[in-house]
């Protein structure tokens, strides 16, 4: 598997990054080495391995639907970059 | 003897007999932090530090202290940390003030530990040489033209100076391991769901998990009993007691069955490291301890599956670093999609969007089941060769680095990085603790001991180390200059 710029650019537009014309190769560079390194696992048969997502054997726990948080939306909103009453202020999305 | 000079154990029964005050002991520590060009901090918080030091005078003064009432420590950027700045080493981070504790940090200040500041670190947690830092490169103090190792380089660089008896950090690919190995201190990686992960900025949930770093194993018991246990508001902290780690630390190590990876002593091993590890090893059978080659078959796809797996978790949990809620905004978006991009390209560095990157491809269609769930069906591979091994032996030691600490900026692609974590990752991927101890000095510079137990084992691990650590005095030694 190698990448294109172009693939690259649609990656960093799905991360919502930005690639700038000027590192395009060489970020491109970067990641097809990245992806040449994990390639290694194809040499594993793992047709019948199961996927192990988490390393402790657990349940997700229960508990009571009861509110345990407070108000602090406050505290929360006072280190926000731009705020309205009770709500985060960005660039208008619908005009 | 200086305060610096002592361990946490000492200092803590200075306090008790009242010997020296915590506000004389902080304000020494924060002279030489205040006086220190290793870069190890991001804030230094001296004047919280000089109340919290007189809270817990007033604490012991009535008798009710308890182990780290009055003991300074540095605190890892990564946590968050109520109305102090928590930056995660990141420039999108740079104007967070956090608006509560990690419970890590709650913890600490129930015990009335006394925070020096917050220590320097691989940006968001991702780097093996605390390069990545938006505040700069933490400096080794064995060497200053070296790196401390990484992710939580400021958190071993300043227990290694002496610029506090004790650090927290935080370990996802060997993040605690690596740096207290190159930098010649202790450091122990607890068990997945050991400790509250609760306030702890995330890098990859399934394998992140915060530890002591300290300069002996000792000090290391003592810190982990503070920071260990369930918390309910950390849906994968394990609900299990805590045992008193300190209470095992004399325990013989008389039949202890230790395995050695032949994998682990392949090539790309430096010489001088693999020297001072077989010495170590041999220390522990004059201990009484019985020596084994092992097989981890499956070791060398732990780099592989790692730089799957963490990108991928780190993708989706750096999605919540957008500019709307708290943390770095571009300067006059124009519209909401040109606020998201600048936003998270002016705030992260070039390692976390590679890696934000690697895990949007790897988890994109018509790719997720080649890169995703191989990763993951690979991963369980690795974690049952550890299984097969623990039939056989007690734990596993072997080097923590392939390499003693390298020069500040000599690597310069991401994937000479990454193979030096290959004695580090599996550990994580499986979920095991695992220690690095001090077991002797290659080129001027410090080699660490890598033990890794099975699960639950942090008081054996504890044992072990502090047996070593009777028996020998690496971890006494401290940079030149620094005494």
């Amino acid at each position: 598997m190698s990448l294109d710029n172009k693939e690259v650019s649609q990656i960093a537009y799905l991360s919502r990054l930005q690639v700038e014309e000027s590192s395009l190769e060489s970020i491109t560079a970067d990641l097809n080495n990245i992806l040449n390194l994990v390639e290694q696992l194809s040499e594993l048969d793992t047709d019948s391995v199961e996927p192990m997502a988490h390393p402790i054997k657990m349940t997700q726990r229960l508990r009571e639907d009861v509110v345990t948080e407070t108000d602090q939306s406050e505290s929360f909103q006072s280190i926000a970059p731009k705020t309205g009453k009770f709500h985060y202020l960005v660039p208008t999305v619908i005009e | 003897m200086e305060f610096h000079e002592l361990t946490l154990k000492e200092l803590q029964k200075g306090l008790s007999n009242k010997e020296f005050s915590s506000v004389e002991l902080t304000s020494h520590f924060i002279k030489r932090v205040q006086n220190s060009e290793l870069n190890a901090f991001i804030t230094i918080t001296d004047d919280l530090a000089l109340v919290q030091a007189k809270k817990a005078d007033s604490i012991i003064a009535s008798g009710k202290m308890n182990d780290l009432t009055g003991i300074p420590y540095a605190h890892k950027d990564i946590f968050c940390t109520l109305g102090v700045k928590t930056s995660a080493g990141s420039k999108i981070l740079d104007p967070f003030i956090s608006p509560y504790d990690a419970t890590v940090s709650e913890k600490l200040n129930d015990s009335n530990a006394v925070m020096l500041g917050k220590a320097n670190m691989d940006e968001l947690a991702m780097g093996s040489g605390n390069e990545n830092s938006f505040y700069g490169p933490v400096k080794n103090p064995w060497n200053i033209s070296k790196v401390p190792g990484g992710s939580s380089g400021g958190s071993a660089a300043a227990v290694a100076a002496k610029l506090t008896p004790f650090s927290t950090g935080t370990d996802t690919g060997g993040s605690i391991r690596q740096p207290a190995s190159l930098c010649g201190i202790t450091g122990l990686k607890p068990t997945y769901g050991r400790v509250s992960r609760y306030g702890m900025i995330a890098y990859a949930s399934s394998l992140d998990q915060a530890g002591p770093m300290t300069q002996t194993a000792e000090d290391a018991a003592i810190v982990l009993k503070t920071i260990a246990g369930f918390d309910e508001r950390d849906s994968t902290s394990a609900d299990k007691t805590v045992p008193d780690y300190e209470k095992s630390l004399n325990n013989s190590l008389e039949g202890l069955k230790i395995g050695i990876p032949k994998e682990y002593f392949s090539e790309g091993l430096d010489d001088g490291v693999k020297q001072k590890i077989l010495d170590a090893i041999k220390e522990f059978e004059s201990l009484g301890a019985t020596v084994k080659e092992v097989s981890l078959p499956h070791a060398k796809f732990a780099i592989p599956a790692y730089y799957i797996i963490a990108p991928c978790e780190c993708s989706s949990n750096l999605s919540r670093l957008d500019g709307v809620r708290y943390g770095y905004r571009c300067e006059s978006p124009k519209d909401l999609s040109d606020l998201y991009i600048r936003s998270r390209s002016e705030g992260f560095g070039d390692e976390v969007k590679r890696r934000i990157m690697i895990g949007s491809f790897a988890l994109s269609a018509g790719y997720y089941d080649a890169y995703y769930l191989k990763a993951l069906k690979s991963r369980r591979l690795i974690s049952n060769d550890f299984q097969e091994v623990f039939k056989e032996v007690d734990v596993i030691m072997g080097p923590v680095s392939p390499t003693i600490a390298w020069d500040i900026g000599s690597k310069k692609d991401p994937v000479s990085n990454y193979l030096s974590d290959i004695y580090t990752l599996s550990v994580n991927l499986a979920g095991l603790p695992a220690m690095s101890i001090p077991a002797g000095i290659s080129d001027n510079m410090p080699v660490g001991l890598h033990i890794i137990g099975n699960y639950w084992t942090e008081e054996r691990l504890l044992n072990i180390a502090h047996q070593f650590q009777i028996q020998t005095d690496w971890h006494k030694k401290s940079p030149k200059g620094i005494d």
